[in-house]
């Protein structure tokens, strides 16, 4: 057999190659944006991004209508954008097995919250598994497509960060062979959701659930591990790695399927302890249920509900302290948070927004950043595509002088993603603020993946370039204007005019993000600062690029000084500089 | 081999080349025979923020975190990186660090400073600690770029791997174009 180091997502994409999978949608979204990556190296797959996760799970959806088995990732706050689907099609099952992966983020390293979306399983009422590692996560992915289709039912997987991005060996099967092939078939009383079918529908739902629970009980992936310890402890997911760490010499009950819960399982391990722990990160939800059978547990009282677990804390909450590091400092430490690369076209506009005093109402992608020092322009950021909604709502209730510092700002990917449709009702119902949209041509947060406006697919494929001036156009934008943002003074006078229109208004600031792998951007040569010439007035820095560096000269003068391992030539520097004292190199 | 499982970091700062070391890594480890369980957080660190690598392997390894202070090996891209996470390391573990300094914003806006004498700070809590001119080294091997490649050919000398398992994993790993350079640069790294 071979084997392979494999992170989580990767090791999802192999398992849906192995398990016969058809199509493949999603929407990227940090930790999930992996797995349909990993996609386009098996041929037997149609991979693809969709615009939004909502039309992401609608296309898996038809898919498994069709009869082929599909496989639909998100973050887990794309499940949100997704949920309306979702919830029905717990009512209509599937023909060929579908599968949602739903990729959370306790601790919030790249989201805007952590959401534990071990609860929709509940509140949709469809099974979920919890893989602990990447062969799990492979090996589920299999079993998750066989029981959505021996149960007629959705399934979801969920990961976490440190299992999505985490790497561990697996072993590689061939995939399997024996698949039905796709064809139509009209079956309207299970497809078509009309109040009169759908109502019937439910009641399988529910004794679907009930099947569930019972087989689950059956199951290898619910097992129990003995080390003939005293302790207790029922976990799922990555928890279980932590409590294997910390509690060696405990009996361990590890869930692989995380709903409907095994009850008989549970009670039968329960009973043979004094002492039962669940470990679990986020919310009690495996805690809830076990005490709602009677059944006497410690959990949340002990483990924080906030952020995630790790071998450290895990042992903490239950020793009740820290051990203390060998080393520990005693000076305090400068944070290195996040910045926007060197060259970013969304710079200047953040730039220029920080100088007009706008009120930003922002969205989610790389641009996001424009909230750090020292552009400090960002003022509201909620979910995707909410600044232009966000926008509207506020000009509603301001002065007409203070309407006019109301700017959302918007990246390409998520315009289309959500963000048209607030544009939409802003020329619908009359708001007049200003809409930027960040066209960097590609959506770039996530680590770089083709969108509609990009004129790539997910495959490679050219692709139909959507068209932004004529889409804001069509929907009722009179006034649209594109900028080059490497030009600070146009690009400043533009959002400058656009925003004192007491109309609705749409600037389009449009370069290819600096990382972008296909046709990549030519970097010029790195700039220097001619030390003469540097007044010292520290104007550079208010651009917060990372290549600029403050240095003190042998005179002890503070001059601005440019990193050329970082420098990319991109010029705002020297756009801002009064001095002239930003140049070529020469040497 | 016993079930002990060894621990190494990797630390530095989001556009280093960090994830693509500990990926080679990784992968050497398992050509070696292990249990290799490898961790990290993409996304938003990616950006020019602080990044941390987890590597663990042995006859079965649970966790893919390091559990707190217990880090054998910490090889640091960046001083300040290096610094901030000597608290993962145990007593007695190994820390390699690159001769570089990166400004993070804050500190070039004035706001916080960077720490002083940050290797000397080093040796005095790690005995077992070196630091490492990477850039020179990597200019010497014909390309600047070729830095992570340095340091993890620093890095296995911390390790018993047999060259054997590192030759044909780089071959495999880097990209064609680069590989003679980053061939050498590993040696220059193994070799000091």
């Amino acid at each position: 057999m071979e084997r392979a180091i494999l992170s989580g997502n990767e090791a999802i994409a192999r398992g849906a190659y192995e398990a016969g999978v058809k199509v493949a949608s999603a929407y990227p979204g940090t930790p999930s944006t992996e797995i349909l990556e990993n996609m386009v190296q098996y041929p037997t797959i149609d991979a693809s991004w969709s615009p939004n996760e909502k039309v992401a799970l609608e296309v898996g959806i038809g898919a498994s209508f069709g009869g082929g088995r599909a496989l639909v990732a998100m973050k887990h706050v794309g499940v949100n954008v997704a949920a309306d689907p979702l919830f029905t099609l717990s009512y209509t099952g599937v023909k060929g097995g579908l599968v949602l992966v739903t990729a959370d983020d306790p601790e919030l390293h790249s989201s805007q919250n952590e959401q534990d979306n071990r609860n929709y399983a509940k509140f949709a009422k469809i099974p979920m598994f919890e893989p602990a590692d990447s062969q799990e996560a492979l090996t589920f992915t299999r079993i998750a497509l066989e029981t959505s289709e021996l149960f007629d039912t959705p399934v979801m997987l969920r990961t976490t960060t440190r299992i999505s991005h985490s790497k561990s060996v697996v072993t590689l099967q061939n995939p399997v062979t024996d698949l039905p092939e796709p064809a139509l078939e009209k079956n309207p009383a299970k497809f078509v959701m009309l109040p009169s079918n759908a109502r019937k529908r439910h009641p399988l739902v529910e004794e679907r659930l009930a099947q569930l629970e019972e087989w689950a009980c059956q199951q290898s992936f619910n097992r129990v591990e003995k080390a003939g310890g005293a302790i207790g402890v029922i976990t799922a997911g990555v928890s279980y790695q932590y409590a294997r760490e910390v509690l060696p010499d405990a009996d361990i009950l590890k869930l692989g399927m995380v709903y409907p819960l095994p009850k008989q399982l549970i009670r039968d391990f329960a009973a043979n302890y004094d002492t039962l722990y669940v470990i679990e990160e986020l919310d009690p939800f495996i805690e809830e249920q076990v005490l709602a059978m009677g059944i006497e547990v410690k959990g949340k009282d002990l483990f924080s509900i906030c952020g995630e677990l790790t071998p450290g804390r895990v042992a903490k909450s239950l020793s009740g302290q820290a051990e203390q590091p060998y080393f520990s400092h005693s000076e305090p430490l400068p944070s290195r948070p996040p910045s926007m690369c060197p060259g970013c076209p969304h710079r200047s506009v953040f730039y220029s927004l920080n100088r007009l005093k706008a009120f930003v109402t922002g969205d989610i992608g790389c641009y996001t950043l424009g909230f750090m020092e020292p552009l400090s322009a960002m003022d509201t950021c909620i979910c995707m595509g909410a600044s232009i909604g966000n926008a509207t709502g506020l000009s509603k209730t301001l002065s007409a002088e203070q309407q006019r510092q109301v700017v959302a700002v918007i990246g390409d990917s998520t315009f289309l993603h959500t963000g048209i449709n607030g544009l939409m009702d802003m020329v619908y119902n009359s708001s007049t603020a200003t809409v930027v949209i960040l066209d960097n041509r590609i959506t770039a947060m996530t680590g770089r993946q083709e969108n509609p406006t990009s004129g790539y697919t997910l495959m490679g494929a050219d692709s139909y370039r959507v068209d932004l001036e004529q889409l804001c156009r069509a929907v009722g934008v009179r006034h649209v204007q594109v900028v080059d943002p490497y030009q600070i003074a146009a690009t400043r006078q533009v959002l400058k005019e656009e925003m004192e229109r007491d109309e609705v208004s749409v600037v389009i600031a449009r370069r290819p993000c600096m990382l972008v792998k296909r046709d990549p951007v030519a970097r010029k040569p790195a700039l220097a600062v001619d030390v003469e010439r540097c007044t010292g007035c520290r104007a550079c820095l208010n651009l917060g690029c990372p290549a600029i560096e403050w240095r003190t000269t042998a005179e002890g003068k503070g001059v601005a000084h440019i990193n050329r391992l970082f420098c990319v030539g991109c010029g705002l520097c020297q756009q801002v500089c009064h001095f002239d004292a930003v140049g070529d190199i020469h040497e | 081999m016993n079930n002990r499982v060894t621990n190494i970091l990797i630390s530095g700062v989001g556009g280093q080349g960090i994830l693509l070391a500990s990926e080679i890594l990784s992968e050497v480890l398992m050509r070696a025979g292990f249990d290799v369980k490898k961790n990290e957080i993409h996304g938003m660190s990616q950006r020019g923020g602080s990044v941390i690598s987890h590597i663990r392997y042995g006859q079965k390894v649970y966790s893919s975190i390091i559990p707190e202070g217990q880090a054998d090996v910490l090889l640091g891209f960046e001083l300040l990186e290096t610094y901030r996470y000597l608290p993962l390391v145990r007593q007695g573990g190994s820390v390699l660090a690159n001769k570089l300094q990166i400004f993070p914003p804050p500190v070039t806006l004035g706001k916080e400073s960077y720490p002083s004498d940050i290797p000397a700070k080093i040796a005095a809590a790690f005995p077992d600690s070196s630091l490492i001119d990477g850039l020179q080294l990597a200019i010497e091997a014909g390309n600047q770029r070729t830095v992570n490649t340095v340091l993890l050919g620093a890095l296995s000398k911390q390790i018993a791997i047999d060259d054997s398992c590192w030759q044909p994993t780089l071959r495999k790993m880097v990209p064609a174009k680069y590989l003679e350079e980053n061939l050498k640069a590993f040696s220059l790294g193994r070799n000091l």
